[in-house]
């Protein structure tokens, strides 16, 4: 095939997978990674907020007796900063990352549903802007994002502020769900010729199992708050110990989701420190094999340790000592990664030290800090001293900005040049990364001794004869140097975007098929699906064989087998539609609809129903379409005209 | 300093020690983790810009065996760091003998604090301050009358929650004389920082009279203004929350006053017991803790310092 062939393909597809115009068009897009980076721009807005909120509070505390915020408020800060960070922020960020990068990866042309995609998006949009316009309006959440009945429950909480917590879970979760099916489909279906099973990057894997724990966590917290809203809205007693309810029983359901939560954040960030590490090392992974086993052992047995953040509910001592075992249980398969990329680093070629791999080593000094204290939580008897005080701040803010934040960032500064063509400066990152580190560990490593001292968590104020006075000065310094780095990182993303696309396809000459096109990607992210021989395909050739035969005048997408990746059917991929647009917002009048009226369940269900028929209305055109690509002909038919064959 | 790590009873030492235990121990693991993190960071700085195939294969090798050995030995760790856990969580568990057994009921924002005896007549009632026997363990059964609290005093014991509906219990044992803080640790509301607690550890005998005099009911007021002050609590709203034993108030959502004179601070630990403190307490209690359940009294200043001087002759 000639090159001026190849260029007429290449203009055919793209014209093919090419956005609507127009503003109409935007509310169209299913496009993967339009919805990826504004999934991305969304989640870092909402963490800006959520670190602003974080701020005021550390403003509160940094003096005994302080009366800059009153309870009232501050009290919906840390509940808003959780419920921000935790459902707003670090799972959402992190499924936007494997929506970008999963078909990117696999050689796809478009995430798996990519209509349900959008509508996800815009789901997630309405959830979010909901609780900080609730918040704005003085309605925010005041039960911390935990949410304990009876606390959070129709007597002690009465108004509307615990009712647009429980909706915005119900509005995150929903996307969270969609999200997971769409990575689990893509990863399994969608790979791109000869990426067998064994050959899946190990980010891919990572959101695998992420997509997996994301399937069964959620139901449990979609079922606590539906209980919680109907104890609310139509007085039933789920959670009322004087008519029969039980209040641990929304402990069970809340913890059951909220321990995997940790992990759905966690191990995705795995993924990136994996990805980073080799493309830095210049050598695969060591021990993909227990790489991968681990990941997935994680996310079975962080299904087994909710009950630790019960310890000191009185539970009988057998439960205890079986969940004190899960938890340390669970820090072996995270010791195996640690210890496989020690020996990568140890045996791969000569390091690069790029600002990427500045944040995963950082991630190594801070995230082991939280894994061992992680140890010590686990233990029943001295949870029973750490339990709820600032020792577990301490803890989970090592374990998530460790764990999670530093590879992110560092994520970021490595898919930064895929995904706009610009690279970000290195200077200004060393200068975020050092802010980073040292404000963070200034920040979060008293909170360990205030812990031990006594401070409670969730206080808006200490009296001064506590002695806590000096360390919460402390802290308040190192936040005000986590804010000026994140500073710093806006400066930099903001200065680089004015720049030149430079960055070229490859710019660390790494090995994954997201590095193989263009930068940005065309709309159909490949040409053609290119065909992969090796775990680290562009190290092995710059450019990859490539499948040819695939119709471009439609949406065509390869479908291939689950183990081998051998191709088994051309499958038409949707185009855009305002039907997920307009049945995101009905969705949203039934969610926040019902939180005043439970008839919102029974009227609001029209305009869904409406929304869901508009969006799955067959037209001729496209059953023709499917009829012609995807269903199999009977044996003596005649082939179809167009030829679909394919060859390697 | 009221610390985990300085322990006054032998309970909170076991479990002080244990963290020590688990802090040497972790701190042992980090350096080693991070020794070889710098040392392969180092190493390969200064190496060739990638290992052929053959070399890569034969580092593995080594690499495997070094990954093997890391696992086990963090099996091994945590294997250790279970069983002593579980030692320690078990000696806890032993039922002392002869404890003094104490209710402990908590409502937003305060504790209730009862003294259980089979004669019912010697049953004690008071709030927000613990007096406990030095070396007697004492029983603390908990429940709670609203949401969800947890008992917490650092330096003698963990925490146990206070759940409504159920009823907890756990232990706390004191070996020297002292006053030790404390504070409420499950979030429960506006109010939930100014959640605090004193624990008061006495030789025995002084415990004992203690008790004897907190049983006795209200002394009759002896001056002219504490008389009228009498009237004027009999007369406002505080009746309807609060007792006084020996009087007509026997109302039981609020703190029992009959002998708050004798507490060191009022409103759970938020203001020191003095006339002045109790004066704007009484007056205006959403200043001093918004959230809290008192309402505000409207009382002219002469029956306000008549009330006060009511409620400090309650010794």
């Amino acid at each position: 095939m000639t090159s001026a062939e190849y260029e007429r393909e290449r203009a055919e597809v793209e014209k093919t997978w090419a956005e609507k115009p127009g503003w109409l068009g935007q509310l169209m897009v299913v496009n993967h990674r339009t919805v990826a980076l504004r999934y991305l721009v969304t989640t870092f807005v909402f963490f800006l907020l959520a670190g602003l909120m974080a701020a005021a509070m550390r403003l509160q505390l940094a003096r005994a007796d302080n009366d800059l915020i009153g309870p009232d408020l501050y009290n919906q800060l840390f509940s808003m900063h959780g419920s921000v960070m935790m459902f707003l922020f670090a799972v959402p960020v992190l499924e936007a990352m494997g929506i970008y990068l999963v078909p990117l990866m696999v050689g796809a042309r478009n995430i798996a549903f990519p209509r349900l995609n959008a509508f996800s998006y815009w789901v997630f949009l309405f959830g979010g802007l909901m609780i900080f316009i609730a918040f704005a309006l003085d309605i925010g959440p005041e039960a911390g994002w935990f949410s304990y009945v009876p606390l959070a429950g129709p007597e002690f909480s009465p108004g509307k502020r615990q009712d647009f917590w429980a909706q915005l879970i119900t509005f995150t979760e929903l996307s969270a769900l969609i999200v997971s099916v769409e990575i689990i489909v893509t990863a399994f279906k969608l790979r791109t010729p000869g990426m067998t099973l064994k050959r899946i990057p190990l980010f891919v894997w990572a959101q695998v199992a992420t997509a997996f724990m994301v399937l069964f966590a959620m139901p449990a917290v979609m079922l606590g708050s539906s209980f919680l809203i109907s104890d609310r809205l139509v007085g039933t007693h789920f959670f009322n110990p004087a008519e029969g309810g039980d209040a641990l029983l929304w402990q069970h359901l809340f913890w059951f989701f909220g321990h995997p939560e940790v992990y759905i954040i966690f191990v995705p960030a795995l993924g990136i420190v994996s990805e980073i590490v080799a493309a830095f090392t210049r050598r695969a992974v060591f021990g993909y094999l227990p790489v991968v086993l681990s990941l997935l052992a994680t996310a079975i047995l962080s299904f087994g340790l909710w009950v630790h953040h019960m310890f000191t509910t009185g539970l009988p001592p057998a439960g205890m000592s079986f969940f004190t075992a899960a938890s340390l249980l669970i820090a072996i398969p995270t010791g195996v990664q640690i210890f496989c990329w020690i020996a990568t680093f140890a045996t791969g070629g000569r390091l690069r030290f790029h600002t990427p791999l500045l944040f995963v080593v950082g991630f190594f000094f801070i995230f082991i800090i939280g894994g061992l204290t992680g140890v010590m939580v686990a233990s029943a008897t001295l949870d029973s001293q750490f339990h709820d005080s600032y020792f577990v701040v301490a803890h989970l803010h090592y374990v998530l900005i460790g764990g999670a934040l530093f590879p992110l960032v560092g994520g970021i500064y490595y898919w930064f040049p895929k995904m706009t063509g610009r690279m970000l400066s290195e200077r200004a990152g060393r200068w975020q990364f050092w802010l980073f580190f040292i404000g963070f560990n200034v920040t979060f490593f008293p909170m360990h001794i205030l812990g031990i001292e006594g401070m409670t968590r969730r206080i808006y104020t200490y009296s001064a004869s506590s002695g806590w006075e000096g360390l919460n000065q402390l802290a308040t310094g190192g936040a005000l140097m986590i804010a000026a780095s994140v500073v710093v990182l806006i400066a930099n993303i903001i200065s680089s975007l004015r720049k030149a696309r430079t960055a070229g396809d490859n710019p660390w000459d790494a090995p994954g098929l997201e590095w193989a096109t263009s930068s940005p990607p065309p709309p159909s992210n490949f040409v053609r699906p290119l065909v992969v021989t090796s775990r680290t395909p562009l190290w092995v050739t710059p450019h990859p064989e490539t499948v040819i035969g695939l119709p471009t005048g439609i949406r065509s997408v390869l479908v291939t087998r689950v183990h081998d990746a051998e191709p088994h059917h051309i499958s038409v991929f949707p185009t855009p539609s305002i039907w997920p647009f307009l049945s995101a917002i009905a969705v949203t009048i039934l969610f926040i609809g019902s939180i005043f009226t439970p008839w919102a369940l029974v009227w609001g269900a029209v305009p869904v129903a409406i929304g869901l028929i508009g969006w799955f209305w067959p037209t001729k055109e496209e059953t023709a379409t499917h009829c012609k690509y995807e269903v199999k002909p009977p044996r003596e038919a005649p082939p179809p005209s167009e030829p679909a064959e394919l060859r390697l | 300093m009221h610390s985990a790590l300085q322990p006054v009873g032998p309970r909170a030492e076991l479990i002080a020690d244990l963290m020590l235990l688990f802090f040497a121990v972790s701190a042992v693991v980090y350096v080693i983790v991070i020794a070889f993190l710098v040392w392969a960071i180092m190493r390969a700085r200064e190496r060739a810009v990638q290992l052929g195939p053959a070399a890569t294969a034969q580092a593995d090798r080594k690499s495997k065996v070094a990954v093997g050995v890391g696992a086990a030995l963090t099996v091994l760790t945590l294997a250790g760091l279970a069983a002593s856990d579980f030692i320690v969580g078990a000696i806890l568990r032993q039922p002392p003998a002869d404890p003094l057994r104490v209710l402990v009921t908590g409502h937003q924002f305060w504790w209730e604090i009862e003294y259980d005896d089979p004669v019912p007549g010697n049953r004690l009632r008071t709030a927000n301050e613990l007096h406990i026997p030095v070396g007697r363990p004492v029983q603390l059964i908990f429940t709670s009358r609203d949401v969800i609290h947890s008992f917490w005093i650092p330096s003698a014991m963990g925490k146990m929650d206070l759940i409504p509906g159920r009823t907890t219990n756990e232990i706390i044992q004191v070996s020297q004389p002292g006053t030790f803080t404390g504070q409420c640790a499950e979030f429960c509301g506006f109010q939930h920082s100014k959640m605090r607690l004193t624990l008061h550890a006495r030789p025995a005998e002084e415990f004992d009279a203690w008790r004897q005099r907190q049983l006795a009911p209200a002394r009759e007021p002896q001056t002219q203004e504490a008389r009228r002050g009498q009237q004027v609590f009999m007369q406002s709203s505080c009746i309807l929350c609060h007792s006084v034993q020996g009087t007509a108030a026997a109302a039981t959502v609020a703190p029992d006053l009959t002998h708050i004179a004798s507490r060191r601070t009022i409103a759970a630990g938020s203001l020191p017991n003095t006339p002045s403190a109790l004066a704007s307490w009484v007056l205006d209690p959403q200043r001093i803790k918004p959230g809290s359940r008192m309402p505000a009294s409207r009382l002219p200043p002469d029956d306000l310092s008549a009330l006060v001087a009511y409620l400090t002759s309650l010794q």
